[in-house]
């Protein structure tokens, strides 16, 4: 425990321990090439790893071995990173595998998640609608990063965000997918904006 | 989108007695887990995997890392996983969520953490 004394005008004390060790996710979703890999790469501690999930035992839950055995083996491939926050809270970015036929790793993957971060080229927003669809019609936080390769953006934040047509209440916003200081920042706006979601919720 | 060989894939089901899933809800990606006093005195008495998940877990380890360092489907990890609790060789630290997600305590924690990270 820690016995320094904060200001109390400063930042509202640390919520009491006790919560125990504890995993927390984070989804990383966007278009093709939007730079999801390189925001975990640029977050995690360890090398981002990644696994494989087989369809079939995923999407339908199958637990008898003469039906998985004969079913078609199509997997679908994970990437996901760690970051240690402290001896009781391990945050995994979870890379959302691509669209259209993975929707159950969507669910898997959202599932208890803390909320989602929507990469975007601005070059070509229409790549992250599906994304965003799905986050919204599932009340899933998330925010909306536009990730600006080399420091540019073709559109700016506002534009984004009226063309995206997303509620006002949701964070869009410029980064760096590569710095690792900017992707940190984009994280805390996603878990302010859950929170205040929360409470909004009552 | 790859297609593998179906031995592998019933070779990796052998591992699990051929069942998809462990007894009960199957575990969240990102469910920890950390070997106990037992499993550290049964190692050598395991079986491969066990032993390597074991191993793994004499710091806190997530399943997916798991399944990746073990080269096994994350299914099959959750089965081994699970397993493993039932044995008391592992204790699971499972995510606290709510239908909305995590709960609000959760979230201030996990912001004053980021923050000073």
């Amino acid at each position: 425990m820690s016995l320094k004394l904060s200001d109390p005008a400063a930042t509202p004390a640390p919520p009491p321990s006790g919560l125990g060790m504890r995993p927390m996710k984070i989804v990383v979703a966007g278009g093709f090439a939007a730079g999801k890999t390189t925001f975990v790469d640029a977050l995690s501690e360890i090398t981002p790893l990644t696994t494989e999930a087989p369809m079939t035992s995923v999407a339908l839950g199958v637990d008898n071995a003469g039906e998985v055995s004969t079913k078609t083996t199509t997997t679908v491939a994970l990437d996901f990173g760690r970051i240690t926050l402290s001896d009781q809270t391990m945050l995994y970015l979870f890379g959302t595998p691509g669209q259209d036929r993975f929707w159950f790793m969507w669910d898997e993957l959202s599932r208890g998640a803390v909320g989602a971060v929507v990469l975007v080229d601005t070059r070509r927003l229409g790549d992250c609608f599906p994304a965003i669809d799905y986050f919204e019609n599932r009340s899933i936080p998330y925010i909306v990063a536009c990730n600006s390769f080399n420091g540019q953006l073709s559109h700016d934040v506002n534009e984004v965000h009226e063309a995206l047509a997303v509620p006002v209440d949701v964070p869009v916003l410029a980064l760096d997918a590569r710095n690792r200081a900017a992707a940190k920042g984009g994280l805390i706006r996603l878990v302010q904006h859950a929170i205040r979601r929360r409470h909004a919720a009552g | 989108m790859t297609a593998r060989p179906p031995a592998r894939f019933v070779r990796q089901f052998a591992l699990t007695g051929g069942r998809a899933r462990s007894s009960g809800a199957p575990l969240p990606f990102e469910t920890l887990i950390q070997t106990t006093p037992q499993g550290r005195s049964a190692y050598a008495t395991l079986t491969p995997e066990w032993a390597a998940i074991v191993r793994m877990g004499e710091s806190p380890i997530s399943v997916a890392e798991i399944s990746a360092h073990l080269h096994i489907h994350l299914g099959v990890a959750r089965v081994l996983v699970g397993d493993m609790e039932h044995a008391d060789l592992i204790s699971i630290f499972a995510p606290i969520v709510s239908e909305n997600g995590p709960d609000t305590a959760l979230l201030e924690r996990l912001l004053h953490e980021l923050e000073a990270l």
